[in-house]
């Protein structure tokens, strides 16, 4: 590799933008119409059948709304671990990310409680229309939480180095992303009825 | 092709504490107005306050708004596809029946309890 080689695609920058964040964006462009399509299929069968309401009454508002606590609170340590790294500040990016992290994992346990009655009730991925997009939507979203998780955890490890900072904004963009869509999910889930 | 942008931050970083508090403040409003149990509120409680909600991480969390400007455009494209998508299914879906077409089985499905035992 001579001198005048191309910096590693992580530290190129040919659009104005690094890549790394590019493509950040495009991953967070597709997941637009992954989520937008099954949120945009439920809301139309949700229109379509008036009787999911009564379904949607069995739904836990409060682990819903605990859990959007929680989301957002993340989004804020994620977003804070941004501004360190932009600091040159790598141990406090991590330990913030690490904190991202655990925020993460209380919603996926709050989750996991709430399927775990919600299936006790006799409410399973059979029981009907509603049921199947509540679990596939919350479902969904719940391995994007668990992927963002590992991924933050990883980039973690090497910014309390400080190494490779550039990549805690790309990962906390993924995560704030990963936020909007419960925002949504939220309202849809558990307070229309 | 530089490595430059990446050593200089690429946006002022605002108040966040702040942000999450209006953020959470604006959680509280969504609940709050799901206990009313007026629709019209309820609408706008849950789904108003998710937009402004997913506005304020959009600016201020991602900080769209200082991004080069065909990120913004590449996420409402993508946006575009789904409402291309929505209009294109919904009036199928979200009706049972049409000029020359019936979904019985979705009909079936809405009626209310107790009214196909009626009919029977």
């Amino acid at each position: 590799m001579s001198a005048t080689a191309k910096p590693l695609a992580n530290t190129r920058n040919g659009t104005g933008i690094p890549t790394a964040r590019l493509i950040t964006w495009w991953v967070i462009a597709s997941e637009i119409v992954i989520f937008g399509g099954l949120l945009a299929s439920y809301v139309m069968h949700r229109i379509g059948h008036p009787e999911w309401a009564e379904a949607a009454s069995h739904t836990n508002t409060w682990a819903g709304a605990f859990n959007t606590f929680v989301l957002l609170t993340s989004s804020l340590c994620a977003v804070l671990a941004h501004k360190a790294a932009d600091a040159h500040d790598g141990p406090r990016a991590a330990k913030l990310l690490r904190l991202t992290s655990l925020g993460g994992l209380i919603f996926l346990c709050v989750k996991g409680f709430e399927w775990t009655a919600d299936i006790h009730e006799g409410f399973v991925l059979s029981s009907g229309g509603f049921w199947s997009f509540y679990y596939t939507l919350a479902g969904l979203h719940g391995l994007h939480v668990l992927a963002g998780m590992i991924i933050m955890l990883i980039v973690a490890a090497d910014a309390a180095k400080n190494e490779e900072l550039q990549r805690v904004e790309c990962i906390g963009l993924y995560w704030h992303f990963v936020d909007i869509v419960w925002i949504f999910l939220f309202p849809l889930l558990y307070i229309a009825r | 092709m530089t490595t430059e942008a990446q050593a200089q931050p690429h946006v002022q970083h605002p108040n966040y504490v702040k942000v999450w508090a209006i953020l959470v403040a604006l959680l509280v409003v969504s609940v709050a107005g799901s206990m009313t149990h007026i629709r019209e509120v309820v609408l706008v409680a849950a789904f108003g306050v998710a937009v402004v909600k997913a506005y304020l991480v959009a600016k201020n969390f991602m900080h769209i708004t200082v991004e080069k400007r065909w990120v913004p455009y590449l996420l409402i494209v993508c946006l575009l596809f789904v409402f291309i998508l929505f209009a294109g299914v919904a009036p199928d879906v979200m009706r049972h029946s049409g000029l020359h077409w019936t979904n019985p089985s979705a009909n079936q499905a809405s009626q209310p309890a107790g009214e196909g035992a009626k009919r029977e």
